[in-house]
């Protein structure tokens, strides 16, 4: 295990921002701790790095502990939320600093400090920005600076807070899949922090869930996907279509091949779980009201009748040509067949 | 066709800023400079080069370095001080540090006299300890001027400091660096632009300073006498054109000096990466 965390508690002042979290994080992964804000994650990041220090808990990096060490005795890499680059130095600069700050005994020679920026430079592919001073970059420049920063200490733990965070969206996007495949190639173990949860899926290896203080799940991202915890994890990760029985009717859930459930009296369904046919009279549950184009999805938007009346919104989504060939419109009556619900208490 | 700007009011506002500084600064420096000009060249030579006044350009100049750098140091550390720890009573002594602005300098130079004289309550104890003399000596000169030219430096810094991104530090500590190395290589760095403007400030304003200065400064012609009593002495003796000498020469002086903070302010700058 290269990450162990172990009953960590943190409160500021009455709020409660972590407690009891237990964690183990294997060699080599890129961990997500993903949660809503205010769900105490950058806390947790910060922990680990030793920026903060937790109430109770002990904290090992690989083996040791290090729960009372500081920060710069953990070797670790961390990246901050607005890169915090030295603003008074060139890039070049900014990244040879943690090579040159060490003690006389272990600082390598100005020559081969030079030879290692330069081979991090070409790893973020920046080489051609080393003379530049960080006001003068991009945002997503300033990110992959700060990272080859980070990694220029050779860290036997990369930390990342919000990395995609203060970027555009199309940035966000190629950043994404570049720390993905970087993190193949250099296989540190990493860990990093986020709230938008299609960024976790599609970048982490494993997803930590934490919701107020607690860690909610931990698993690979089909894990967490596939198989929900419990109604937080359902609800937070994708879109889900939430079914309370008993106060909705559940004629129309039965009627739709949903078998009853033995524990749990709330079905989460997705909405690529939900069918849907043409139908008249009886066989109809509901009244397409909208869809939208997603690209290679459609999403439809449904109005239901409940059992006393009122209407329930659902939402399912289906493959493009699957669509055409329903050969339905806004207003027409449908058919609803669930192929696979959740059940949560 | 004169081109229109794209803010209004240029005109207004660029007339008004000429006329001020006409009336207020121009006008009457130049009046300065004419009435220099009823000396002869050889009459001039001989008030700059007389030894008196010499003596008193140097204790002026040097004391006014000496007291900016010191207040330089000090108004650091207190502005340090005031940015990063809480402390019970912090506003009140936030509003002290102003109070040197708005004291009449006599009654500080008074206090501080009063204070720092051989048989004052702290004159007394630095002079048993230390053996050093403060007030009535060059040293009290340097003295007054800190006391004078600290707010400056404080009130430059603060905001600067204020807004120094935090996550730097934790960066730097991040990477490696021990406490030493990240405020010398970080936070001062970030600092220094502005700590040299609380420099030239709390410096240009001690060479001009008289008022606090002639009570503690004992006055003693080529030790411990400052440019401006030197000046009013001339006046006093209605040596109206020598007066006006020895003013010009200072402005020239101060001017140049200030005009090199401004420049190394600027390399520093550039250096830095902040166009």
């Amino acid at each position: 295990m290269s990450i162990i965390l172990n009953n960590i508690s943190k409160q500021f002042g009455d709020f409660t921002a972590l407690a009891n979290i237990n964690l183990d994080i294997p060699e080599g992964e890129l961990v997500a701790l993903l949660g809503p804000s205010g769900c105490g994650k950058t806390t947790l990041l910060r922990i680990i790095a030793g920026l903060e220090h937790a109430d109770r808990g002990e904290v090992f990096l690989k083996g040791s502990e290090v729960t009372d060490q500081p920060i710069k005795n953990r070797q670790i890499g961390f990246v901050f939320q607005h890169y915090a680059l030295f603003r008074h130095m060139t890039v070049f600069d900014n990244i040879a600093f943690g090579l040159r700050v060490k003690p006389k005994k272990e600082r390598l020679h100005e020559t081969e400090i030079k030879k290692k920026v330069h081979a991090l430079l070409n790893l973020v592919q920046l080489d051609w920005l080393a003379n530049r001073f960080p006001e003068q970059l991009s945002g997503g420049q300033r990110q992959r600076i700060a990272l080859a920063r980070a990694l220029a200490v050779e860290p036997s733990v990369l930390l990342l807070d919000e990395p995609f965070g203060a970027l555009d969206a199309s940035v966000r996007k190629d950043l994404r899949l570049w720390l993905r495949h970087l993190h193949h190639e250099l296989n540190v173990t990493s860990i990093f922090v986020t709230h938008d949860q299609e960024e976790a899926m599609e970048v982490a290896s494993q997803i930590v869930v934490l919701n107020k203080g607690h860690v909610e799940q931990q698993g690979s991202p089909s894990d967490i996907y596939d198989h929900p915890a419990n109604a937080f994890v359902s609800q937070f990760i994708g879109h889900t279509n939430v079914f309370e029985l008993g106060q909705q009717d559940t004629f129309w859930l039965k009627n739709s091949g949903l078998p009853t459930p033995e524990t749990g009296k709330v079905a989460h369904v997705r909405p690529h779980d939900i069918g849907l046919d043409k139908a008249t009279g009886e066989g109809a549950q509901a009244i397409l009201k909208d869809w939208q184009h997603l690209g290679a999805l459609i999403r439809v938007e449904l109005l239901s009748k409940d059992a006393d009346g009122g209407m329930t919104t659902l939402f399912a989504e289906m493959p493009n040509e699957q669509f055409k060939a329903l050969q339905i419109d806004k207003g027409d009556k449908v058919a609803v067949r669930i192929r696979h619900a959740h059940w949560f208490h | 066709m004169p081109q229109s700007h794209i803010m209004p009011g240029f005109r207004p506002a660029i007339s008004f800023t000429l006329v001020y500084l006409s009336l207020i600064v121009l006008i009457p420096l130049s009046a300065m400079l004419l009435k220099t000009f009823q000396l002869s060249w050889d009459e001039f030579w001989a008030i700059l080069t007389n030894q008196r006044v010499i003596a008193s350009f140097r204790v002026t100049f040097v004391s006014a370095l000496s007291a900016a750098a010191v207040a330089g140091i000090f108004g650091f550390i207190i502005a340090w001080t005031l940015v990063r720890y809480p402390f019970p009573g912090k506003r009140l002594f936030d509003a002290l540090i102003d109070l040197p602005f708005a004291l009449p300098t006599a009654v500080a130079g008074i206090v501080l006299a009063t204070i720092y004289q051989p048989n004052g309550v702290i004159g007394k104890l630095v002079l048993a300890v230390f053996g050093v003399q403060i007030a009535y000596k060059p040293l009290g000169i340097v003295f007054a001027m800190i006391f004078i030219g600290l707010p400056f430096v404080v009130r430059t810094i603060e905001p600067v400091l204020q807004e120094f991104d935090t996550a730097m530090e934790e960066a730097a500590a991040s990477l490696g660096a021990n406490r030493l190395q990240t405020f010398i290589k970080v936070i001062l760095p970030n600092i220094l632009p502005a700590a040299l403007t609380g420099f030239a400030l709390a410096f240009a304003r001690a060479v001009g300073e008289y008022g606090s200065v002639i009570f503690i400064a004992g006055n003693m012609p080529y030790i411990s006498e400052i440019v401006p009593l030197l000046i009013i002495t001339k006046l006093e003796q209605y040596d109206y054109a020598g007066a006006t000498a020895i003013g010009l020469v200072m402005l020239i002086l101060s001017f140049i000096l200030l005009l090199l903070i401004n420049l190394l302010q600027g390399w520093l700058r550039r250096r830095n990466g902040q166009l």
